[in-house]
């Protein structure tokens, strides 16, 4: 099949025998091709957000009941992508991207509006989901796969073809529009790029492009995302209005001080001042609840998550297991710092979610699926010789 | 092999350029944490308490808790004014889930007409924060409030508040007296102590509610309320009671003063009664009178002007503001004045050939009757209200001791204790004229100012407490509406009190008292139509005053001007002569000649002190005038 020859087999490293005596014996973690610290940390983490869910939600125990069940469900996905050989994975790139692509076109086409964006797909009564959050993964696979078989760093044509890869689905996605999306998407599939040895000249030169394109994105935003950006750099401008989350948000983190105010004690979240508070403002919840000791447990926990995660995308042994690791750990970080930036006040605020934190399905489930990919390459590496 | 060794050595120089690349992947992760964390720190622990205060001034929000103002009564515990309890409607616009359906429903529910829609919505803006409730109507009536809450489930964010509202029973009545209170308005508001003042909307603007506002008003109370980002308060953090204004009892007689309205029936002017004894105000009557209630809700712009714009001026306060030339009223005064300074004595008499004439004058200032009374003396003069008398009288009196001695009876200045705007009227003397106009004192003004005219001015509150203080035999009182201020009898000893008034021969008085009773009782009197049928012995006097105008850019109609041109009836009395119960001054504009008109409503507020129920009422009083002002008199 074409997608097929887009790729190469996975070059094959030199293995000791198995007679040789001295392979060790595979533990019960790399049998079931998990990674017990990532896995613990991971599951440390979203046990951690069910508590803060708790208080956020208004102490809804159903709230966290449902948010544990979609965490069930993204463990499974996770685990049964664990398995899966990373080859697979190479050899579906291309189709999952292609049918990505196809659903962007979708939308823009016969998509569902919902506030003032075109971003969901539905089959009435059956499912109803946002394409451009498939592309999150989609998109990065595709690059790596692609620059798997290419000689690196990266030639000129290769970095073009690339960026016709990322800039496709990106632009789909930032017309619906959803620059939040878009930007995560370009970001992860930049990443790819970045780690798979990009020239410092020409990282220098894009740079300075992207700041070039500044006005002219500026000049093509809606009035609600200008707004956004207004009001980031000064909130008081419209206290009531679009200042109000930012302001209520860094007041409760404020407030927190270092030791908090006690779980189930924070009167910004609990007296609904804050808004947004179990979705993507929850993290003042916990400044609050918690202050700075819970902020910087929290943190301590992500950079553990992406220190472990890099550790294993670097002690991947192929080009593609390697970039696709890396771009899903650094992602992740992404995430986390956009969030906690737009929160205290150092970022717009876009649309993104505390990952593993936040109540909501969707982004879970990407997050852990990528996770379940990094847990794929991992474990299923050869045994090299010491 | 070659081809073999090619691709390890390129996978290891790809596993190096990843791991570069890493290692500055995790040095940007450890950089952009390094930034949150300094974030973090700068909010928690660098701006902490700022936050801190934020977050309380979110959640704590201060109420003020009005008190409650003091309800006036009367001296007989009838109620004046009084707290009635009025409906608001209010609107959440973050509960509604509909905004202009609700609002359309709104109106027709209460029955408005569709430009109310626009107007609601304008209104349902006004607010300081979200889930404020906006004001959108006050003051709704008993059936929008029950059609409200018929649809109550229809209307969510919808809210009926109740609050309380000052209302007058007898507004007409009352109004001058009483005064209102009104909305306060933002000149108002800079000069009011903000703590005790905090949640309420009302002040008061006249009369007895300004004058005892700080009584009345009473201290705001706080609450301290957590609240939610929607406004609903959870629970109350603190608290502190409002003190309740106080109430306040009048030295005003309900029943009396209606009589005095009544008797005005209509016409313009003004009725006051004392208590001799204590200067307490009984009636204090200024017609025609106006519903002060449309007052305290704002009156509109059309019937504001309408009041305005009436040529009686309902809102002019003649009673206490209402400067009128006393006429043949202070003759009494000035026999007293003359009796005190030896000018005159009880007996002493003058031939009145029906004027009088200056010395080196060929001018002749008439009596009101042109061929003369013949011998006059005190008892006489005051009967028959002789003008050649009190001539002879102020000239040898002299302006100087007629002004020194008139003030001694509270002419030309304010006497009352607590009677907001009153007004201080004109005893005129040589240096006011030399000040006001930079003029001599001309001999024939002090003859004017002898019978009451020129440019001496009284008001009727200021010849209704002159005649107490006569009444008292010289002991003066000061008038005053206060009773009771919260249960504690306002003193009779009052501060600034003028000093009583001495004459040498207590007995003078009595011929005084005589010479008024003889204008009622006597048969050469200028009221004696008024005594018949007396059965107390009553002490009066008349006079009729030269029209002064009260608007000078009236318009006048010819039948108007007609009226309007003619004098203006004026009367004082007090009963009993022995025991004196009340002190009586009564002003009728334009009524004509004065004795007869004003007179008889004089002795309508007495007989109704004195005898009570057996007293005839003010029909029987206006059957009585019917026949006997056809038959006019001078004085």
């Amino acid at each position: 099949m074409a997608w097929q020859t887009l790729t190469r087999p996975l070059r094959r490293h030199p293995v000791r025998p198995p007679d040789s005596g001295i392979a060790r014996r595979k533990s019960i973690w790399e049998r079931i091709h998990l990674d017990p610290w990532l896995l613990g940390f991971l599951v440390v983490l979203m046990a951690g957000g069910l508590l803060v869910l708790y208080s956020a939600s208004g102490q809804r125990i159903e709230s966290v009941i449902a948010q544990a069940m979609r965490f069930g469900f993204a463990i499974v996905v996770m685990v049964f992508l664990a398995q899966l050989s990373p080859t697979t994975f190479l050899r579906w790139a291309p189709f999952a991207y292609g049918v990505g692509v196809a659903m962007l076109l979708a939308v823009e086409i016969v998509g569902d509006i919902g506030m003032g964006a075109k971003r969901w797909l539905e089959i009435p009564g059956v499912i109803r989901f946002q394409p451009s959050e498939m592309m999150k993964l989609a998109v990065p696979l595709m690059v790596a796969a692609y620059l798997n078989r290419c000689q690196l760093p990266p030639r000129i044509k290769d970095i073009v073809i690339c960026a016709i890869i990322i800039g496709l689905p990106v632009v789909l996605t930032a017309i619906q529009p959803d620059l939040g999306t878009s930007l995560l998407v370009a970001s992860a599939a930049v990443i790819v790029v970045l780690l798979a040895g990009l020239s410092w000249h020409l990282i220098a030169f894009v740079i300075a492009l992207l700041s070039a394109c500044v006005p002219l994105l500026w000049m093509n935003m809606h009035n609600y995302q200008r707004q956004r950006v207004l009001t980031f750099l000064d909130p008081e401008s419209d206290p009531l209005g679009s200042g109000w989350n930012i302001i209520q948000s860094t007041t409760a983190i404020g407030s927190g001080g270092l030791w908090g105010k006690g779980w189930l004690e924070g009167t910004q979240s609990q007296l609904e001042f804050l808004p947004e508070r179990h979705t993507d403002f929850i993290i003042a919840v916990l400044g609050e609840e918690f202050g700075l000791v819970g902020m910087l447990v929290l943190l301590a926990l992500y950079l553990m998550i992406v220190g472990r995660g890099i550790w294993l995308a670097a002690s991947s042994q192929d080009t593609f297991g390697r970039l696709f690791a890396g771009s899903i750990i650094l992602t992740f970080f992404i995430y986390v710092f956009v969030n906690v930036g737009m929160v205290s006040g150092i970022l717009p605020v876009v649309g993104v979610p505390l990952p593993l934190v936040s109540y909501g399905g969707t982004s879970s489930v990407t997050l852990l699926a990528g996770f379940g990919i990094l847990m794929s390459i991992h474990a299923h590496r050869r045994l090299l010789p010491r | 092999m070659s081809q073999r060794r090619d691709t390890l050595k390129n996978s290891e120089q790809e596993l190096h350029i990843f791991r570069v690349r890493a290692l500055l992947a995790v040095l940007v992760v450890i950089a952009l944490t390094s930034l949150l964390v300094g974030r973090l720190a700068y909010l928690q622990i660098v701006q902490h308490e700022i936050y801190t205060t934020r977050s309380e001034k979110n959640r704590v929000r201060v109420e003020p808790l009005p008190p409650n103002r003091g309800l006036i009564y009367d001296r007989n515990g009838v109620l004046l004014a009084e707290n009635r309890p009025t409906y608001n409607l209010t609107l959440v616009r973050e509960r509604v889930d509909n905004l202009e359906d609700t609002l359309a429903l709104l109106v027709e529910l209460l029955e408005l007409p569709e430009e109310d829609i626009e107007a609601f919505n304008v209104r349902s803006r006004q607010r300081q924060r979200p889930f404020q409730p906006a004001l959108l109507m006050s003051d709704l009536s008993e059936e929008q409030i029950a059609r409200l809450a018929v649809n109550r489930h229809r209307l969510p964010g919808v809210e009926v508040e109740a609050q309380l509202l000052r209302y007058y029973p007898d507004a007409e009545v009352m109004a001058h007296t009483l005064g209102y209170v009104g909305r306060i308005n933002a000149e108002e508001l800079q000069t009011l102590d903000a703590g005790r003042y905090a949640g309420t909307h009302f002040i008061g603007k006249t009369g007895v509610e300004r004058f005892y506002e700080e009584e009345l008003h009473g201290q705001a109370g706080l609450r301290k309320v957590e609240t939610n980002a929607r406004g609903r308060v959870l629970r109350e953090l603190g608290r502190t009671d409002p003190v309740p204004g106080e109430n306040l009892v009048l030295t005003i007689d309900k029943s009396l003063q209606t009589l005095a309205y009544e008797l005005m029936d209509g016409r313009r002017g003004s009725i006051v009664a004392i208590v001799p004894a204590t200067g307490e105000i009984l009636a204090m009557v200024s017609t025609p009178g106006f519903d002060s209630n449309q007052f305290v809700t704002g009156i509109d712009v059309a019937s504001y002007r309408a009041l305005q714009e009436d040529l009686d001026l309902p809102l002019f306060n003649r009673s206490i503001r209402g400067h009128y030339p006393p006429g043949s009223t202070i003759k009494p005064f000035l026999a007293l004045a003359g009796l005190a300074e030896g000018v005159i004595t009880p007996d002493s008499t003058i031939n009145d050939p029906g004027y009088y004439q200056l010395p080196n004058d060929s001018r002749r200032y008439r009596n009101w009757l042109r061929w003369g009374h013949g011998r006059v003396d005190l008892e006489r003069s005051l009967a028959v209200s002789n003008n050649t008398y009190y001539y002879t009288l102020a000239h040898d009196l002299g302006i100087d001791k007629l002004h020194e001695r008139m003030s001694g009876f509270g002419f030309g200045q304010r006497v009352a204790h607590d009677v907001q705007g009153e007004s201080s009227g004109l005893m005129p003397s040589r240096e006011w004229k030399r000040e006001r106009f930079n003029q001599p004192w001309y001999p024939g003004e002090t003859l004017s100012v002898g019978i009451g005219q020129g440019y001496w001015q009284v008001t009727p509150l200021q010849l209704a407490s002159a005649t107490a203080a006569l009444a008292n035999r010289g002991h003066w009182v000061k008038p005053r509406l206060a009773l009771e201020i919260g249960d504690e009898p306002v003193p009779h000893d009052l501060p600034n009190t003028l000093d009583d008034i001495h004459i040498e021969n207590d007995a003078w008085w009595d011929r005084v008292f005589s010479g008024m009773e003889k204008v009622i009782s006597g048969s050469e009197g200028t009221a004696r139509r008024t005594g018949v049928g007396l059965e107390y012995r009553m002490g009066g006097k008349s006079g009729t005053a030269q029209v002064f105008s009260l608007g000078q850019d009236q318009r006048y109609n010819a039948d108007e001007l007609e009226e309007r041109l003619r004098d203006h009836a004026l009367f004082m009395a007090f009963a009993p002569i022995e025991d004196p119960q009340i002190a009586v001054s009564v002003i009728v504009e334009n009524a004509g000649g004065g004795s007869t008109h004003a007179a008889h409503l004089a002795r309508a507020m007495t007989d109704a002190w004195l005898l009570k129920d057996e007293a005839p009422n003010a029909d029987d009083i206006k059957e009585v005038l019917e026949v006997d002002t056809a038959n006019v008199e001078g004085d």
